[in-house]
């Protein structure tokens, strides 16, 4: 059986909108991977160190506080600090995110930006289609 | 003249003669109908719907028991209900300037959004408040702030409301404070502190202190409130957060009417009078799309909290009957996709609301799925507002829906549905209210209710089975167009410097005794209230003060249920 592709769902800073990250989790366990969900208010460290020792493919950051441009780079420094390595995995934001700083977090090591009303199904092909072609061009 | 008896016997004959050949002919668009929380709705409704519904007693008058039809006897021909446009961002001097911009646009009450470590009583030199300093509201660490947030707005002649929780105590001693300084009298000043933990642990995650001494300050803010800020709504007891977090409208209006009773209770269990503390009460509801739906629901629970507060609880006071309430047009229904789509939504939910009769208003603007609005998108919203109180002569009739066949039997099934939740929850109390609630938080009762109903709604969406405009049908290819708020970084060393510098020049000793204070009133099951006010005219900042209080309580950590 092949490997199942481990997502971890984070809610990153102060914001406690997690309606969509909680409606997420759950789709994407249903549509077969593995997911791990972080709950409430994690620092930047906290979500880090969740991916690395959780081993995880695909890291999902959900914010609506707008302090993504703060938090996201933070995340990607700590994960590769805590010895994990962001360019094997995919790193996805999602929530209220204006389109210029959808550019900002792409420069910053982000594979995709899903605003709100994205459906779920878009981002479950986004993760099977890419996440082999990223670590084919490592 | 007809009866139910020939009614009933000219439906059957319609449906036979008429509808049914038509459907054979014709089809319909589906299987079933339903409203947006999944109560079925029939082809047409008539007298027969609505036999069981007694025109005086369920419905009425308004201005009278069981108030169906609204608090006022004329409503909005007296008085337009407030425009009151949630706002805030950067600093004071930002959020102050966007303020007086909406006073001069003709809008008549302060609504106030604070920045994520305001609302978490976090100070903004704090590492947890790192990038998120004046982001989504205005920061808020001293009276200092305060003084510059109300320079220029007389405190006798606005009202304000305060979208707080775990701090709010602090916030309505801050507003105390600049009365003071303004020398308005504080029996005078009028607004509203949001002040409901409750929905917090269901809903909105604001979380710092545990349930129950999150409920003991609540009840402390009451106490004090009724003494010295008659005035001031104590407690803004909210659906709004619970629907946004996914729920239907039937749970919206079940939970917060269940969050009610609790905090009547638990008012009660400290010895304060109910018709003292029930004038500064107040309600907050979402308005989403499903138009008949939310009037339904708002005119149900009017109905409900009459009930509860007369025959339940025994109010004496015919003011104590009354369910007032604020509203906010849905922002969980704003779409990033095709932005203006969204003026639409918003006009058909604040016209629920209106003639839901809403004591007071916001309408969300268009650019909100991509970030907090622009001058432009905050002045359609409130001309929305505007144009149905001067242009639509929706306002010119009291409760004009009143005895539609369809509305007032959706106002009835909504109102059974929710009781069926609130006898539920009063079981798991054994009896209380109170009890109940906070067992359905320890147990996952509520976030469990909502999460399914929000994966319900997802999954419509997936399947095509709910259509979003814009966003999976009618969908085009689209290049962002609209101008975005852009909150100045620098935000966050200025606030820093600001807080700093408070600190330097202030008594330092004179915030330790105060501190010391809170810290011995809590500890000994005092009221807060007190040493709070102290804590904040010296200025003690709102970190501090909750540090405290989170020393002697604990906090809380949310348990994680998907």
């Amino acid at each position: 059986m092949e490997k199942k592709i481990r997502v971890l769902v984070a809610k990153v800073g102060l914001d406690g909108h997690d309606r969509g990250a909680k409606v997420l989790a759950r789709f994407l366990r249903d549509s077969g991977f593995e997911v791990i969900y972080t709950g409430l208010h994690r620092t930047p460290q906290e979500v880090a160190m969740a991916a690395v020792d959780e081993d995880v493919d695909v890291v999902g950051i959900s914010l609506h506080s707008g302090a993504h441009l703060a938090l996201v780079p933070k995340v990607i420094n700590y994960i590769r600090e805590y010895g994990g390595n962001p360019d094997e995995m995919l790193i996805l934001v999602g929530g209220v995110i204006p389109t210029d700083d959808i550019v900002e977090l792409k420069k910053m090591g982000v594979d995709e930006v899903f605003i709100p009303g994205t459906p779920i199904s878009e981002i479950v092909e986004f993760i099977k289609k890419k996440l082999p072609e990223k670590r084919k061009k490592k | 003249m007809w009866t139910m008896t020939n009614i009933n016997e000219k439906r059957k004959e319609w449906e036979e003669k008429c509808l049914k050949p038509w459907l054979q002919k014709a089809g319909q668009r589906e299987e079933k109908f339903e409203t947006l929380s999944g109560i079925e709705v029939k082809t047409v409704y008539d007298p027969v719907d609505i036999e069981h519904i007694d025109f005086i007693k369920d419905i009425g008058y308004p201005g009278e028991f069981p108030y169906t039809r609204g608090v006022y006897p004329n409503m909005y021909r007296g008085r337009l209900w407030t425009m009151r446009q949630f706002s805030g961002y950067g600093t004071a001097e930002d959020t102050n300037r966007r303020w007086k911009m909406l006073l001069e646009e003709g809008e008549t009450g302060l609504s106030t959004a604070f920045d994520f470590p305001t609302l978490m009583g976090v100070d903004s030199d704090d590492p947890l408040a790192d990038g998120e300093v004046g982001k989504v509201g205005v920061a808020v660490d001293t009276l200092k702030d305060f003084e510059i947030l109300f320079d220029g707005i007389p405190l006798d002649q606005v009202s304000t409301s305060f979208t707080i929780n775990p701090p709010a105590g602090i916030i309505l001693a801050m507003y105390v404070a600049i009365a003071e300084k303004q020398g308005v009298p504080k029996e005078k000043i009028r607004g509203t502190i949001q002040n409901d933990m409750l929905k917090e642990f269901h809903a909105q995650n604001t979380l710092v202190l545990p349930p129950e001494p999150s409920l003991k300050i609540i009840v402390d803010i009451f106490e004090w409130g009724i003494e010295h800020v008659p005035k001031f709504n104590l407690i803004s007891i909210s659906g709004y957060h619970i629907r946004e977090a996914g729920s239907t409208a039937v749970q919206e209006l079940a939970f917060t009417i269940a969050d009610g009773m609790a905090y009547v209770e638990a008012a009660m269990e400290r010895g304060i009078d109910i018709d003292r503390l029930a004038p500064q009460l107040s309600f907050f509801f979402n308005s989403h799309n499903d138009f008949f739906e939310e009037i339904a629901k708002f005119r149900a629970a009017r109905r409900m909290w009459a009930k509860i507060m007369r025959d339940e609880y025994g109010a004496k006071n015919p003011r104590s009957w009354w369910l007032k309430f604020h509203t906010q047009t849905a922002g969980c229904s704003l779409t990033a996709q095709q932005p203006l789509n969204n003026v639409v939504r918003t006009t058909i939910q604040a016209m629920a609301a209106v003639l839901g009769g809403t004591q007071s208003l916001h309408t969300n603007s268009f650019d909100e799925a991509w970030a907090l609005p622009s001058e432009e998108a905050v002045r359609v919203a409130l001309r929305t507002q505007q144009i149905i109180a001067y242009e639509s002569g929706i306002p010119n009739v009291v409760d004009p829906l009143a005895g539609s066949y369809y509305v007032e039997w959706l106002t009835d099934k909504m109102e059974k549905l929710a009781w069926k939740y609130i006898e539920d929850i009063r079981k798991m109390g054994d009896g209380s209210m109170l009890r109940g609630v906070l067992r359905g938080i320890e147990n996952g009762f509520f976030v469990r209710e909502i999460s399914d109903a929000a994966a319900r709604y997802q999954r419509e969406i997936e399947e095509g089975k709910r259509i979003v405009v814009g966003v999976n049908k009618f969908t085009i290819e689209e290049e962002l167009k609209i101008p975005i708020l852009k909150v100045d970084p620098e935000v966050q060393r200025r606030q820093i410097e600001r807080l700093r510098k408070v600190k330097a020049e202030r008594d330092n000793e004179a915030v330790k005794v105060a501190l010391d204070w809170l810290r011995s009133a809590a500890e000994n099951d005092e009221n807060v209230m007190p040493p709070i006010m102290e804590a904040v005219k010296c200025y003690a900042s709102i970190g501090e003060i909750m540090g405290v209080l989170k020393e002697v309580y604990g906090t809380y950590k949310k348990p994680i249920i998907i």
